[in-house]
């Protein structure tokens, strides 16, 4: 084991003894944009990186040799794709690059790692969390049928296996994924059978005012939206009831229209998800205080607006953050990287920062219109049915969760698992547990900032116990 | 800025004949009890009940390798273990798999049997297994074992579902149990007890001090200071994989402890976590973890391939002599203890609460407290007790 943080070539990971230790965990736009602006400093942080290649989860690139044109995988976001994947063979050696590395606890200040060589360690004097967001996941009827993925998981088929999902797909959302997700899979030449939002139509027109905030994100999601109409698929706003329909494998979508009509479409795969969630484990790890977000109904760090936490050495930035988007994350991720600096003593361009915290004000007034356009459907919940399975990797059921917050006194999220197993399995939680704590505080009939959320504890993703004895 | 000024929450104060501090196993099956023999007893746990030492060890149901003066009270908790799930009215999961321990040296093969030999006379029956019969027992073994010894009787349980169950049954029973309640002090009266914990003021005739780690506290506010530390058990848990280590596995020393659910998951330990001062929570560290891995991989090898999915800490009380304190103060009549199980006290702590419960009804009980007197402390010089790296929980 690595106790001092070497990379593999046993060079320091500060240029000199001097310099601090700065990890930037994740390499998406904050991520990238961060160790960018350290490196101009003349640092040379660390970039751990869970994927082979950098991009994030929305600039995700295909494997080496399955390259595709930017412009068919990433439509209008194609040049800024572009510019950030070149940027990590553009800054060289002026950073330590550590792909396909899992950073699965966090102890003090030392990062505990996975790499294709074991287990590692890297002790940091600064971190820079740039973590993401995954799919929030909701339970409905036949979810956990071969054949359902989330938006995300369709997204990442295509991007990076090239594959979309079936050949007759339906999509189904609550956010503004939705209409990217369907535009890229007509692009991609597949058959998109249905496009479903549970979101009213009437909460996006309300929103449309906040949403004048960024003019040109608004314009493109118009314009996805009209290509899709254009090529046939118009979104149905406002569905209800969703269900997945077959024997072992998906063959229909079942759902209501905003009048209470039922349709039936077949299918071979299903595109679910509501919403994203912030994936902040490592900064709950790190010790960093979080606090509950009442729009988007999830808990995210404590963070000021240059992504300072309550930690002085730990910094925030993008999706992991709270949900921002990619254009926020890049600012963020800049952002984060000048305030750290700040706090290094070195010199900062002030009018940098300034017009940076201009674009990111106006940025969060256009999330917050965005949140209110595309409201958590909580309500979803309501109508699942007691035997729906709600944590798969341990098969907790619905009706399971809710007698065990009415009838076994679990008024608290990590009681609700000490009793029922919820977030006990695989994923830790990161796919059950906020429908677990929406489904908790509703069978109580308390508000779900009460309810609270699971304790982190390592490893964030399951370790191969082999390598203990390598 | 102007500070936020809650208003205090305004509740008379309570009164009662026993006021319990700590919401473990031994203090609700203490409340159980009192409230049975018709005694009005309120409970203050400062976080959820169970979420102690009760809910954080390993969940072994063990006599093997107690000092031999916990044995008498280890038997009597046995008894209680077999009828427990029904008397809480919850499955908890307990099952008498036994409990092998493992000689990994002829000197550890020695400790084994002298101490097979002396359990015996307390009324322990241990089986000795040669090497062949503990391969021929446990085929998966790997590491260089050349003997062990079985308890048939011991087992295993659920250590997250047992103290919440209690809760329950004591709240049906109608034990007055406040949870998110810190104790923040307490004094002795003319006629009783007055405790003072956040929201509730507490008067009554007698109090029972089972707060764990923080059992030191409450006795220090009786004149009566010991030295107890905190002890955090380092445990993890595989994914679920085929059903196959049907025992409870230790190993001489106790550096390592595997046993594995009906639902697959193997959940072993070994050293010990981090507490963090400020939350006073812990947490597993990253050494004892792998550490912990590596010993385990040795004793099972058909584990390589498994992925370890879950880690967890908590904190217990730990004595000098790893024993806990049970029993009378020795300088306030109507206060009892028991606290500082030193990572042992799962399996105890159904007997333990009886003990209090007579302590308080009869003002003794028929089981052999003497050994775990808080006295032993009386002049003691040094400050707690060296830090112990490895138990069996």
């Amino acid at each position: 084991m690595n106790a001092h943080g070497h990379s593999e070539h046993g060079l320091p990971a500060g240029r000199n003894g001097d310099d601090p230790v700065i990890a930037v965990v994740g390499a998406g736009p904050a991520g990238l944009r961060a160790v960018e602006t350290l490196a101009a400093a003349g640092l040379r942080p660390v970039l751990i990186d869970e994927a082979a290649r950098p991009g994030g989860q929305i600039y995700r690139q295909p494997p080496p040799g399955a390259e595709r044109p930017a412009e068919a995988l990433y439509g209008l976001e194609a040049p800024k794709a572009r510019v950030l994947h070149a940027l990590v063979p553009a800054l060289g050696e002026s950073i330590d690059y550590r792909p396909e590395t899992l950073v699965w606890n966090i102890g003090g200040d030392r990062l505990d790692l996975k790499t294709a060589r074991g287990f590692e360690t890297l002790d940091f004097d600064r971190l820079v969390l740039a973590t993401g967001a995954m799919d929030r996941v909701l339970p409905f009827p036949g979810w956990t049928l071969p054949g359902v993925f989330t938006l995300g998981a369709a997204q990442i088929a295509l991007k990076a296996q090239g594959a979309a999902i079936g050949r007759r797909v339906a999509l189904v959302g609550a956010g503004p994924l939705l209409p990217l997700v369907v535009h890229q899979y007509l692009k991609a030449g597949a058959t998109v059978v249905a496009a479903l939002d549970v979101t009213p139509f009437g909460a996006k027109v309300a929103a449309l005012p906040g949403l004048m905030n960024e003019p040109a994100t608004l314009a493109k999601g118009l314009w996805y939206t009209a290509r899709n109409a254009l090529a046939g698929r118009r979104i149905v706003s406002g569905v209800r009831a969703i269900r997945v329909e077959g024997e072992g494998r998906v063959t229909s979508l079942v759902w209501q229209d905003a009048k209470g009509r039922e349709h039936r479409v077949a299918c071979d795969a299903v595109g679910a998800s509501f919403g994203l969630r912030s994936e902040c484990q490592l900064a709950d790890l790190a010790g960093v205080k979080l606090r509950f977000e009442p729009t988007t109904r999830q808990w995210i760090p404590e963070r000021d607006q240059s992504g300072r936490t309550s930690r002085p050495d730990v910094y925030v930035a993008g999706d992991g953050a709270g949900i921002g988007g990619a254009d926020a994350a890049e600012l963020q991720g800049e952002r984060a990287a000048l305030a750290l600096l700040q706090d290094l003593g070195r010199p900062v361009d002030a009018a940098r920062v300034a017009r940076l915290d201009a674009r990111l004000a106006r940025q969060a007034r256009f999330r917050a219109a965005l949140e209110r356009a595309y409201p958590f459907p909580a309500h979803l919940l309501a109508a699942v049915s007691d035997d729906e399975i709600v944590c798969r990797c341990e098969g907790v059921t619905v009706g399971l969760l809710r007698s065990t917050a009415t009838g076994r006194d679990a008024h608290e999220m990590n009681r609700l698992k000490a009793l029922s197993r919820i977030g006990m399995g695989r994923c830790q939680g990161r796919v059950c547990g906020q429908a677990a704590a929406e489904l908790l505080a509703a069978a109580r009939g308390a508000e779900v900032a009460t309810v609270g959320r699971l304790r982190g504890n390592p490893p964030v993703k399951p370790i191969p116990i082999r390598e203990a004895i390598r | 800025m102007s500070a936020i000024v809650t208003a205090p929450t305004v509740t008379g104060p309570v009164r009662a004949d026993v006021a319990i501090v700590g919401g473990g196993v031994a203090a609700l099956s203490a409340a159980v009890t009192l409230k049975k023999a018709g005694l009005s007893v309120v409970l203050m746990e400062k976080r959820l009940c169970g979420a102690g030492a009760s809910g954080v060890n390993f969940g072994g149901v063990r006599q093997q390798g107690r000092e031999f003066v916990e044995l008498p009270l280890s038997a009597r908790s046995r008894k209680l273990w077999d009828g427990l799930s029904k008397f809480l009215g919850e499955d908890v999961e307990f099952e008498a798999t036994g409990h092998i321990k493992l000689a990994r040296s002829e000197a550890d093969l020695a400790e084994l049997e002298r101490y097979a030999e002396t359990a015996r006379e307390w009324g322990l029956d241990l089986t000795m297994l040669g090497p062949n019969a503990v391969h021929d027992a446990l085929p998966w073994l790997g590491e260089r074992v050349v003997g062990a010894s079985l308890s048939p009787t011991d087992g295993q349980a659920n250590p997250r579902l047992v103290g919440p169950a209690y809760a329950r049954l004591a709240r049906r029973l109608g034990v007055d149990v406040r949870e998110h309640t810190p104790v923040t002090g307490a004094t002795r009266t003319a006629d009783g007890f007055v405790v003072e914990a956040a929201g509730v003021t507490v008067h009554a005739r007698y109090l029972v001090n089972a707060a764990g780690a923080g059992g030191g506290l409450v006795a220090s506010a009786f004149g009566e200071p010991v030295p107890v530390s905190p002890l955090m058990p380092n445990m993890l848990v595989t994914e679920p994989l085929p059903y196959f280590v049907e025992r409870s596995i230790g190993v001489v020393g106790g550096d390592v402890y595997v046993r594995q659910i009906r639902r697959g998951n193997v959940i072993f330990g070994g050293g010990s976590g981090w507490r963090d001062a400020a939350t006073d929570l812990a947490r597993p560290v990253t050494e004892q973890s792998l550490g912990g891995m590596a010993r385990t991989l040795h004793l099972v090898p058909g584990l390589v391939e498994a992925q370890v999915i879950r880690s967890w800490s908590g904190i217990d009380g730990q004595m000098p002599d790893h024993i806990p304190v049970v029993g009378p103060s020795s300088t306030t009549p109507g206060l009892v203890h028991a606290f500082g199980f030193s990572g042992h006290g799962f399996q105890l702590g159904p007997a333990i609460g009886m003990i209090l419960a007579e302590l308080v009804l009869d003002g003794r009980t028929e089981s052999p407290i003497a050994p775990f007197a808080i006295t032993r402390f009386k002049d003691w010089a040094g400050g707690p007790g060296e830090a112990v790296t490895h138990v069996e929980h």
